[in-house]
């Protein structure tokens, strides 16, 4: 897509939880200043991927690089000096319940700066200017709705100007209203601030509104990449089945079991369930 | 077969938890460097820790030496040896009653809150959310809340055995007619400051570390889900009052078994 | 605002804290009655020094002056060597003091109880000589000062301690060869064991 070298370069990923495998062989570019959305079913790792390459997670096997740093190899002081470039925006926002909406976003700024307050103030005050919540700087996070904390959230993930934003599932459990703001405001942000934006999401129609590129993970792997556009056209089954929210297809409706009528008629365990 | 098994995996689970637990006062030891230069957010910790304690460690201090005088006066009367009520409510408190209890109550009511509060951090990611700000919750967040219930321990039993020793007076001396002089001079003669006060401090010292350590472990160790954190509350609970009445007999085995 | 709320807060949490602690030191603790370290040793040999500890107090006329600083065993004497610390305000204990432990009550604590007795010294002597015969005297006269108990002295009258099973032991023992002369001089008298029961039971009360 560009020719400049991609700035988050996973190869050959693979992490297991317990028995679980939940990535295995995943190859991921991430480019510059564009917006790429990891896209898959529920419970398929999207967020786990996020963890892995914030480091909270060790990998089994692979390379995360991130900026020409591999993550997994990187020391204490080395991996929070990385974090420090990087935003993210937890399903929740995850804002600190103990202070209220404008000391939340100063955070990042007192933790890590040794800017005066006049200054804070200022950046604080543009931050919440640019989501819109200026006006709510004195509530505390309690008295905000859904909406409203995760834009708080957005503001102070971008607070210290990071070089990587990373939104986990940013659209559920929102009211189209606010949700038409968070989309506009992952755009915005991204183009105005020249960031790189990573979506994890399973929102088809509003990822595929916002993000250049687009990676289907399923089963651990990626089974389909590309814009929306293509992947709308591609013959993949998973492309197809994702893409047009079909209920059966590659990802089965059933959780693995045996034979329905099988089940149905094993009277040697029709004991259980039953009340005694 | 099956129950070897289990109780195998329990052997080990334990040891890794045991494990996970050392790690982590490590790691809060390793940080509190980091902690100097910003005490305030230690001094704000002392105030939910110690300060929020202060009503029950009060009360409660008053109605044991109240008890305690009481007690002690109906059996020292009949050995005509009622003046010694100052020495045996001042003992029983300073080496006994005054740490163990003080930590219990303590456990109860700042362990849990501490448990419950970090466990609640990390059910709403906000845990995650600070790493991810490159700002290490042990040092922002567990460090602050330890050294604060380090410091508030030995304080609050303090308080409780000075409470106590008064609660004692207004017992023996105010209402059952100890004579005044022999309650103070006679507990004057028999406390020893280092023998007494100087190691009931010591003891509260440890329980403050212990209970501290586990309910702050078992927060940041919680499952991240309201039953997981309820359940890690009562943990803390458990675990550091059991840990307190454990090391109290080591402890006083220790200090007094000559 | 709330800051300095918690502010306050805290630093009354702490003063009272340290408050306690000052209290338990000062008013609960034997602290106030500690004499500073100075003072001068003194050494008494006792026969028996049984319950006595270091730190136990040394009392004159029921005060205390002092402190048990150490006691340890002379292997040649086969005695117990108790070392005194007393203040350096009570200075003038004549040398002729003599050295007891007792018990504080019936149960209580052993302590070292010192009386104070003549002082081995001339001038005294001849005052007391002087006073007798109705002369007047002359302090001047006198060479030698009077003694005191000072650094490194030697009591030299003492009394070990009263162990009880000692006494109970004597005294039974006493009663029974009384009893067994009683029982020979009333021999015939069946009273006579009944006795010598109570009276045994009466001493281990006493």
């Amino acid at each position: 897509m560009t020719d400049a070298s991609p700035i988050v370069k996973i190869r050959g990923l693979s992490f297991s939880r317990g028995n679980r495998k939940i990535f295995d062989g995943v190859d991921i570019d991430i480019h510059r200043g564009k917006v790429t959305a990891i896209m898959g079913p529920s419970g398929t790792g999207k967020t786990t991927l996020l963890r892995l390459i914030g480091g909270q997670l060790h990998p089994d096997a692979g390379t995360i690089h991130v900026d020409t740093q591999n993550v997994p190899d990187l020391s204490y002081r080395q991996l929070y000096a990385l974090r420090k470039r990087m935003g993210m925006l937890f399903q929740n926002g995850a804002l600190l319940t103990d202070m209220n909406v404008y000391d939340n976003v100063a955070f990042p700024l007192r933790e890590h700066t040794r800017l005066n307050e006049r200054l804070i103030r200022s950046l604080v005050l543009m931050k919440l200017e640019a989501v819109g919540l200026r006006g709510a700087r004195d509530l505390m996070p309690s008295e905000l709705s859904g909406g409203m904390s995760r834009r708080v959230a957005l503001a102070r993930a971008v607070a210290m100007d990071p070089m990587i934003m990373m939104y986990d599932e940013p659209f559920t459990g929102q009211d189209p209203i606010s949700m038409g703001v968070v989309v506009r405001l992952i755009r915005t942000l991204n183009d105005a601030l020249g960031l790189t934006s990573i979506i994890v999401s399973h929102d088809i129609a509003e990822t595929a509104a916002i993000a250049d590129h687009i990676y289907l993970l399923s089963g651990g792997k990626v089974v389909a990449q590309g814009s929306s556009k293509e992947l709308d056209e591609s013959d993949s089954e998973w492309a197809q089945q994702f893409m047009k929210g079909l209920p059966d297809g590659p990802v089965p409706f059933h959780y693995p079991a045996r034979e329905f009528t099988e089940d149905l008629f094993d009277l040697d365990n029709a004991s259980r369930g039953v009340r005694p | 077969m099956e129950y070897l098994q289990s109780l195998g995996h329990k052997g080990l689970s334990f040891f890794q938890r045991l494990g996970r637990g050392h790690i982590l006062l490590a790691n809060i030891v390793m940080g509190l460097h980091t902690l100097l230069p910003r005490l305030r957010l230690v001094l704000i910790q002392v105030f939910s820790v110690g300060v929020l304690s202060l009503i029950i460690i009060l009360v409660s201090g008053l109605f044991v030496g109240m008890v305690l005088g009481l007690q002690g006066y109906n059996t020292l009367v009949d050995f005509g040896a009622e003046e010694s009520l100052g020495v045996v409510v001042a003992l029983s408190l300073v080496r006994e009653l005054g740490p163990v209890v003080s930590a219990l109550l303590f456990a109860g009511r700042a362990g849990s809150a501490l448990t419950a509060e970090i466990g609640l951090m990390k059910a709403t990611e906000q845990l995650s959310a600070m790493e991810m700000m490159a700002v290490d919750p042990v040092r922002r967040v567990l460090a602050p809340r330890f050294v604060a219930g380090v410091i508030s321990m030995p304080l609050l039993a303090a308080i409780f055995s000075a409470v106590g020793v008064l609660g004692g007076y207004f017992v023996g001396v105010g209402l059952l007619g100890v004579d005044e002089g022999a309650y103070w001079s006679q507990m004057q003669s028999s406390v020893d400051l280092y023998d007494d006060i100087y190691n009931g401090v010591i003891k509260s010292i440890v329980f403050g570390i212990v209970v501290t350590w586990i309910a702050v472990f078992e927060g940041q160790d919680a499952i991240p889900t309201s039953e997981g954190v309820s359940r890690a509350t009562t943990r803390t609970v458990v675990h550091s009052s059991l840990a307190v009445l454990g090391l109290d007999f080591v402890l006083t085995a220790l200090m007094f078994g000559d | 605002m709330t800051t300095r709320i918690t502010e306050i807060w805290v630093g009354l949490f702490v003063a009272g804290g340290m408050a306690a602690l000052f209290m338990l030191a000062m008013q609960v603790s034997n602290l106030s009655t500690y004499s500073n370290e100075e003072g001068y040793d003194i050494e008494a040999r006792f026969e028996d020094a049984s319950g006595l500890k270091v730190r136990s107090p040394v009392t004159m006329a029921g005060v205390t002056i002092g402190r048990v600083k150490d006691i340890v065993f002379d292997d040649n004497t086969l005695q117990a060597v108790v070392i005194m610390r007393l203040d350096n305000v009570h200075n003038r204990l004549p040398d002729g003091t003599s050295a007891s432990i007792y018990t504080a009550g019936l149960l209580g604590e052993k302590y070292v109880g010192l009386e104070p007795g003549s002082s081995a010294n001339e001038c005294e002597d001849m005052m007391l000589e002087a006073e007798m015969e109705g002369r007047e005297f002359d302090p001047a006269n006198c060479q030698s000062k009077p003694g005191y108990l000072a650094e490194g002295s030697k009591i030299q009258i003492t009394q070990g301690s009263m162990v009880l099973e000692k006494l109970i032991g004597q005294f039974v023992s006493k009663f029974l060869t009384e009893g067994d002369g009683k029982a020979k001089d009333n021999a015939g008298d069946n009273t006579g064991g009944g006795t010598d029961n109570t009276e045994t039971t009466k001493g281990q009360k006493g």
